[in-house]
């Protein structure tokens, strides 16, 4: 391996000896950052796991009484918080099958020879660098029922998207997929790309349809790389806080990161949003462990 | 191949290409408006049917970066009654006051907007920092359990922010660290760490580990090498990387909503915070996310060819 040409000056040799070992660099090159992680990500949640068990309220300054398993115990059975965990799910299906579609699609459309596809390329990828918040807040404008010009150009009459309960949701999504189908387009067109180009020939060759074509050879190569994005995006879209949060104040548009929020930061039930907040956790790092697993497999390839 | 393609095929491929740029107008539709919308005067930014021609002006500009405040003072009754009725204004607490002038002030947005400058670069530069020192750690040295620190590093950015900021909230307030720049610098860097950890080692893999063996026998020690010949090799890396970091730390709003209201407070919880203010102007708020996405539209192009391998953390080079 090449590792061994580097371990070989390791110690004793006489490059080694002239300054620091290769070891004294490598633990002061790893062991800082992985300390400000520990001290600035994994302290906090320790302290956290162990607001999670009292009934402590940050707005007073009562003393924090153990209660056990009791905060999970009532979160798990409130149905309110099923259904913020309904609405989330709903959302991540709608907003991910979205840009699946439209990412996809654009990406077959943009897998061949066209003018300027550089440029067209970065143009579509401006929406997912920004600043979900901000612009997020523009699509209220957009989505305004007596003058957005979404309604405008779709003959929408006055249909309030934002106020209406059951579009709420779906507005927010929209906006969403407006913002991250390029992304799943991105990694599609990799994974387009890659597809050696004689396989098309030997199909045409067979006289494959196009259909046969796109089943048997284009999906099944690019599979891996489209689950990478899906997984990735429903992580990001189960995680979801501001666009929701900025969009709309519906109940039917409180995603869990919402209801989190709102129950640790206005409700100030500190130890109670704690307990939620662990398990919103071990939801994202099962998710985080399924994406790992896909990633290192089709970077092994 | 164009030899043999067929008329049918030609026409599809004209028709794909008409698609995809009516795709583009469409997805560029919503910046185009937020640009647009900066320029208009007031009365135009809420049409039916929308205004698209129309002769662009900087009041919106103006409007974001000042604000009036109105002089008074305080008189009896009867100079009140006497005064003509431009001049009469009813204080908030019913107390009756006669106008003497008004006072521009510069208005929060630049205060804003300097926070997240400064909160933005400098996380950037000590995420990228540490991350550039660790990746080449990982790249160049047995390190055991490499894929579980790996995973670690990876885990802690993929962490939902309202999670981490309950705990990290208690613990600021403790120290006095709520509405703080270093508050939300110390946020981002974490938040910023794992990613540029992993990019980073992504170009450090790439660059030919002969370089600095070559560098060894010609007796330089480890860390002359690092420093003359590995990090300029890696500074194209280097500079995507700072890029995709500072992008985050500028976007990012749920930290800053909780963390800040005021002296520290980003652009991001800033700018909706104006629609709670009276009526809203929505040249005003367009004018001032102008200004905010302008950084980011020129880094993406500067970043156009990194952007795939940003998104997947190094995963997918090309």
């Amino acid at each position: 391996m090449a590792m061994a040409a580097m371990t070989r000056l390791d110690p004793g040799s006489r490059a080694a000896s002239r300054g620091w070992s290769d070891l004294a660099i490598r633990n002061m090159f790893i062991i800082p950052t992985i300390a400000f992680l520990i001290v600035f990500n994994i302290f906090p949640l320790i302290y956290s796991l162990g607001y999670s068990f009292t009934d402590y309220r940050a707005s007073t300054n009562q003393a924090a009484n153990f209660v056990g398993l009791q905060n999970y115990r009532e979160l798990l059975g409130d149905e309110f918080i099923w259904n913020n965990f309904v609405v989330t799910a709903k959302y991540v299906i709608v907003s991910v099958t979205g840009q699946v579609v439209v990412g996809f699609g654009i990406a077959l459309l943009l897998n061949r020879a066209i003018p300027f596809k550089g440029l067209i390329t970065t143009l579509l990828l401006l929406p997912m660098m920004m600043s979900m918040a901000v612009v997020g807040l523009f699509w209220k404008l957009l989505y305004d029922p007596s003058w957005g010009v979404i309604n405008y150009v779709f003959h929408l009459g006055d249909f309030a998207w934002l106020s209406n309960r059951d579009a709420a949701l779906y507005a927010v999504a929209i906006t969403d997929i407006w913002m991250w189908s390029p992304f799943v387009m991105l990694l599609s067109l990799a994974g387009l790309s890659a597809v050696p180009k004689h396989l098309y020939e030997a199909a045409a060759i067979d006289r494959a349809g196009k259909f046969y074509t796109f089943r048997r050879i284009t999906l099944p190569l690019v599979a891996p790389i489209l689950l990478i994005a899906i997984i990735f995006r429903t992580m990001e879209a189960f995680k979801t806080f501001d666009l929701a949060y900025v969009m709309s104040s519906q109940d039917t548009t409180e995603l869990i990161s919402i209801r989190l929020y709102k129950m640790a930061f206005q409700e100030w039930q500190t130890g109670r949003s704690s307990a939620l907040a662990y398990i919103v956790l071990i939801m994202v790092l099962a998710i985080t462990n399924i994406y790992v697993k896909y990633l290192n497999r089709v970077k092994e390839r | 191949m164009a030899a043999v393609r067929s008329r049918g095929q030609l026409v599809a491929n004209r028709a794909a290409i008409a698609a995809v740029l009516v795709i583009t107008l469409v997805f560029l539709a919503p910046i185009y408006w937020i640009g647009s919308t900066a320029f208009k005067p007031r009365a135009l930014a809420t049409t039916v049917p929308p205004t698209v021609f129309f002769a662009p002006e900087i009041t919106p500009f103006i409007k974001l970066f000042t604000k009036r405040v109105q002089l008074t003072k305080p008189v009896d009754e009867a100079t009140y009654n006497a005064a003509p009725w431009w001049e009469q204004r009813i204080l908030d607490n019913g107390e009756r006051v006669l106008r003497t002038g008004e006072n521009v002030q510069l208005s929060a947005y630049p205060s804003r907007f300097m926070n997240s400058l400064i909160i933005a670069i400098t996380s950037t530069v000590l995420a990228v920092g540490m991350g550039t020192f660790t990746a080449y750690g990982f790249s160049r040295f047995r390190v055991k359990g490499e894929q579980d620190l790996l995973f670690f590093i990876l885990s802690t950015r993929m962490l939902p922010p309202v999670v981490v900021a309950i705990p990290m909230f208690l613990m600021y307030r403790a120290v006095g660290m709520t509405d703080t720049h270093i508050g939300l610098i110390i946020l981002y860097t974490a938040f910023n760490l794992s990613f540029s950890v992993w990019l980073m080692k992504g170009f450090m893999d790439e660059i030919p580990k002969e370089y600095e063996e070559a560098a060894l026998v010609d007796g330089y020690t480890r860390m002359q090498a690092f420093f003359k010949i590995v990090l300029p090799e890696a500074a194209t890396g280097i500079a995507a990387t700072a890029v995709f970091c500072f992008i985050t730390a500028w976007n990012e709003y749920a930290f800053a909503l909780i963390m800040t209201n005021r002296r520290a407070q980003t652009a991001p919880p800033f700018i909706p915070s104006q629609l709670g203010s009276g009526v809203i102007d929505w040249t005003v708020i367009a004018a001032g996310t102008f200004l905010f996405l302008l950084p980011v539209a020129i880094f993406t192009f500067a970043l156009r060819g990194h952007l795939l391998r940003g998104v997947t953390f190094g995963a997918i080079r090309k």
